[in-house]
């Protein structure tokens, strides 16, 4: 039997099967083609895969063994957030009554949904501790750039000229990117010898050009940054916004709140702190929360109540417009309002108390054995290095992280923050047991001892070897086509 | 409830080999001063049991296209979704992986997914597709962005007024701080005279944006128009409609540069909007300008056959600020759900799909314009929604119709001042001869003069929450009603 799921959808279609049927036209018109102009027609409809119900099925089943994903495997993908993705969320967002929603439909036919956008807005304000929050952007660096506006709004309102906006150079790379697209000069900041924020080289670079500062805190190697109420003072000093790349908020639900650490506007993914979930890289959501004097600049429509009546707030004159259609990623809003509360306040407070030791353990078992250059501590995640692996006996980040997956490990992230070489970024997530980072330690640290050329070649228990990157970057392919 | 598997037991036993005396010891990088003294202001947890209800209970003070017959469009659309679509998209193998960074692991989102790019190609007649962005919308503005790096020309993006209003206004979001100006091309008669874009367009023009079908439901002459942006060295950029695309010449068969699109009618459902799936497709010289995530075909250390994300160095974890855009998290999973969808209708059931959306838009507009003072405001041919200029106040229209178990249509006045007597009607392949009937007869009665104050009054009244929505529900759901429907 051929095997379904390494041929192409394209390579078992056969002219004249098909999975789905429709009805016979019920209502007396003419046939389309009289009722619309021949010049508009396409001769063929597109030349679709013709597949039956079975092979259909069988195809896109067998595929998705040939994955990991948190239902399957510990999956420590460092900045990631992969904890596991309750499955009553997913009954629950697929109601009728909210899945079957039109965006534009009146307010008066959707008040549950409403209500629930609503409580969602004052829930993020409250955990960020900031006044106002758009639910529209779509993913996080999607928030980043709807921040950014928002930021630009409000200097062109007060007439100042701000066009640069400053980034540690151990932020994540959506960062500069949204800053380019909103129209700033990105402009790196070094960090110090502790992995925070390098307060000289900040101050050199900071003048009256400065708009925003961009922060992940706790930052992408695990750290928080205890000097952030002496970074907030020079930068709202020269008359910026400080910004919070939300990104590792599962650090410190009801432990600090951005807001009262001096942060001016931030996002969430709520595809990670509030566990999406991440969809194979999307659906995600992006929401930004920010102080009242950046609030009527927010995207419109936001959801205001009046006397127990919700409605969608479009008259916002001073609004940067939109940033995309419609509300929002709301599918991902009503899971994320389904996870905060079940969790309530005392499970919000768990969730970082519990990533963060998690982490720890983790931390401490590792290091025994593998650099981790930025301190014996971490939050939620933390950086190791295969630096002296690699220069002893040439075994690469990359290595290790290709033989985890032989052993049902998801890899954790590699080469990344930049300023660690050899970089090896492991977040455990609070919804792991001890028996799973212990057995997960056990095995990183004997693939450490293995043969350096067996590393090389790994992964050996998957069904492909390593891909030729060089070649489908140099030779793109990017579609199937026909022989 | 927080999910988590740590005992007392286990934490003692973690802190202990962690070297900590307590969890918020661990904490201690965090000055004490910015540290929360309080519990989180948030609803007390809830069981799952609770939850479900409380979902429920929310869920029933809306009316969604289940408790009333939806003819709402405008960029979303109440498609049918196959069973087949969700079966494959609730494989939590798929919906709880991540991005597809380590291929070895991810083998069956990326095959996935190249599939998906060559079934948007295939569908649309463009070279290249990119493997998702966020929704139709931020696809024009990233498209546009696209066009202003390939051409250099930083004078304007021309955009027609047809094109959904909220997808213009995120364009002029996106490029608020661009030297380039997004200008809006009038259509005063429903689309866009080939004429009109003569005398817009300049040497600084870098794309021509129109939406075919447009937000009207009616054809714009794109053969003409991107002939007429190519005369002038500009990129043609058009927003269409997957679904049109079962009868309408494809993109690429008239020569569109870059096509974007909504792809929540690819079996996605309406989901007060989002999330949703941006489609890109453009031609293959483009490339190194795309925004988004590819997947590419390649071969592993045995000569297999297999598939990784590539090309990233167009991308922000690589590039950083030189990124071609800076979408990071996609919209993978609505990619996957197309993906199933064209599979299962096929180039049949996209045709047929397309047909019947055809023909019973044309049917119920046919029969709503021989209502007194109802007429079609342009006259040009439609897909599958129309615009239709009432008499009389539209808000009260609209709730008298939603009193009736009809979500009837689209106020266009909010984004057309001088459409304010304008409705947008929408009809999928799901309506039936008898919902658009009834939709017909309901639509008599509350417009009837004599009666429009009084039943809306009377049923607006009744409107608000819950017990409306129940009451419609039942209604609807009762045999008598259903019949009625039929007759």
């Amino acid at each position: 039997m051929k095997n379904q799921s390494t041929e192409l959808i394209f390579e078992i279609s056969h002219a004249g099967r098909r999975c789905h049927r429709l009805p016979v036209c019920d209502v007396p018109a003419k046939a389309a083609a009289e009722l619309l102009p021949a010049t508009a027609l396409a001769d063929e409809p597109p030349p679709l895969p013709e597949i039956g119900e079975i092979d259909l099925i069988r195809h896109f089943t067998n595929l998705s063994a040939r994955n990991m994903s948190i239902d399957t495997n510990f999956y420590p993908l460092g900045s990631c957030t992969m904890k596991y993705n309750p499955k009553r969320h997913e009954r629950l967002a697929a109601l009728p009554g909210i899945a079957n929603l039109h965006p534009l439909q009146l307010d008066e036919s959707c008040q549950g949904m409403l209500e629930v956008l609503w409580q969602m807005q004052n829930i993020l304000a409250e955990i960020a501790g900031l006044d106002a929050v758009s639910l529209q952007p779509a993913a996080g660096a999607h928030g980043e750039l709807t921040a950014l506006l928002v930021a630009s709004a409000y200097f062109k309102d007060r007439g100042e000229k701000r066009s640069r906006v400053l980034i540690p150079d151990s932020a994540h790379g959506t960062n500069p990117a949204s800053a380019a697209i909103a129209g700033f000069d990105a402009v790196t900041i070094k960090s110090n010898n502790r992995g925070l924020v390098d307060l000289d080289d900040l101050r050199a670079k900071l003048d009256d050009r400065a708009a925003v500062f961009m922060i992940t805190n706790p930052n992408t190697l695990g750290l928080f940054d205890d000097q952030i109420a002496a970074i907030t003072e020079l930068l709202h000093g020269q008359g910026a916004l400080v910004y919070l790349d939300g990104a590792n908020m599962n650090a410190i639900l009801g432990v600090t709140r951005p807001g009262d650490f001096g942060i001016d506007m931030m996002h969430y993914n709520v595809h990670k702190t509030f566990t999406g979930p991440h969809g194979a890289g999307g659906p995600g959501a992006g929401p930004i929360a920010v102080r009242n004097h950046l609030a009527p600049y927010l995207p419109a429509p936001l959801v205001k109540k009046n006397r127990e009546q919700f409605s969608l707030d479009y008259d916002r004159p001073k609004s940067i417009g939109r940033v995309r259609s419609f509300f929002g990623n709301v599918g991902i809003l009503v899971r994320g309002y389904c996870y905060i509360r079940t969790l309530g306040p005392r499970g919000l407070r768990e969730v970082s108390d519990n990533a963060v030791l998690n982490a720890n353990y983790l931390l401490s078992r590792l290091k025994a054995k593998i650099e981790v250059p930025y301190g014996d501590r971490c939050m939620h995640e933390f950086v190791a290095s295969a630096r002296v692996l690699r220069k002893e006996r040439k075994i690469s980040a990359m290595d290790i992280a290709k033989r985890l997956l032989d052993f049902g490990y998801h890899a954790p992230t590699v080469y990344f923050p930049l300023v660690v070489p050899e970089a090896i970024m492991i977040e455990p997530t609070e919804t792991e047991s001890k028996e799973t980072l212990d057995a997960f330690a056990d095995t990183f640290m004997r693939i450490m001892d293995e043969d350096a050329e067996f590393l090389h070649a790994a992964p050996h228990a998957l069904g492909i070897s390593r891909p030729d990157e060089v070649k489908a970057a140099k030779e793109p392919v990017l579609r199937w086509k026909e022989n | 409830m927080s999910y988590v598997l740590n005992t007392p037991d286990h934490q003692r036993a973690m802190l202990k080999q962690v070297g900590a005396e307590s969890i918020q010891d661990l904490f201690k990088s965090i000055p004490a001063s910015l540290q929360l003294k309080r519990p989180l202001n948030v609803p007390p947890a809830l069981t799952e049991i609770e939850l479900t209800q409380h979902l429920q209970h929310l869920a029933a003070c809306n009316q969604g296209a289940d408790d009333a017959v939806c003819f709402l469009g405008g960029g979303s659309y109440d498609h049918f979704i196959p069973a087949v679509v969700d079966a494959v998209a609730g494989r939590s193998e798929y919906y709880t992986a991540y991005t597809p960074y380590q291929a070895e692991a991810s083998q069956g989102s990326l095959q996935v997914f190249f599939e998906y790019q060559t079934l948007i190609c295939q569908l649309t007649g463009m070279d290249i597709a990119n493997a998702s962005l966020y929704d139709g919308g931020s696809a024009v503005a990233e498209a546009a962005f696209m066009a202003i790096t390939v051409t250099q020309r930083h004078g304007q993006v021309l955009v027609a007024e047809s094109v959904h209003p909220e997808y213009r206004q995120t364009l002029a979001t996106y490029m608020h701080n661009l030297d380039a100006r997004a200008v809006t091309l009038p259509t005063p008669q429903g689309f866009v005279d080939p004429d009109d874009l003569k005398r817009a367009i300049d040497d600084q023009t870098a794309c021509v944006v129109v939406q075919h079908p447009n937000f009207f439901g009616c054809l714009e002459e794109v053969e003409a128009l991107a002939r007429i942006a190519h005369e002038r060295g500009a990129l043609f950029i058009v927003s269409f409609d997957p679904i049109s695309l079962g009868l309408l010449k494809r993109p690429g068969q008239y020569d569109a540069d870059i096509a974007v699109a909504e792809g929540q009618c690819l079996g996605n459902p309406m989901s007060y909007g989002g999330p949703y799936l941006g489609i890109l497709a453009c031609r293959e010289k483009f490339l190194r300008k795309m925004p988004g995530r590819l997947v590419g075909q390649t071969v592993d250390r045995n000569g297999k056959r297999c598939w990784v994300l590539t090309m990233q160095t167009r991308e922000q974890h690589i590039r950083r600020e030189k990124a071609t855009s800076n979408i990071c998290t996609n919209q993978g999973l609505m990619a996957l759900k197309a993906a199933v969808y064209l599979t299962a209708l096929g180039p049949q059931g996209l045709k047929e799909t397309a047909e019947l959306c055809t023909r019973k838009a044309n049917y119920a507009a046919s029969q709503l314009t021989q209502l007194a003072g109802v007429s079609l405001r342009f006259d040009r041919p439609f897909f599958k929604e129309f615009t239709l200029h009432v008499q009389g106040k539209v808000p009260r229209l609209l709730q008298g119709l939603l009193a009736g178990g009809y979500h009837a249509g689209l106020a266009l006045g909010r984004w057309y001042p001088s459409l304010g007597n304008c409705v947008s009607v929408a009809v999928t392949e799901k309506r039936t001869l008898a919902e658009i009937d009834g939709l017909v007869r309901d639509w008599d009665n509350v417009r009837s003069l004599a009666q429009a104050e009084a039943l809306a009054e009377e049923r607006v009244a009744k409107l608000p929450k819950e017990a409306n929505a129940l009451a419609t529900r039942t209604r609807r759901k009762s045999g008598h009603e259903r019949d009625s429907r039929r007759s």
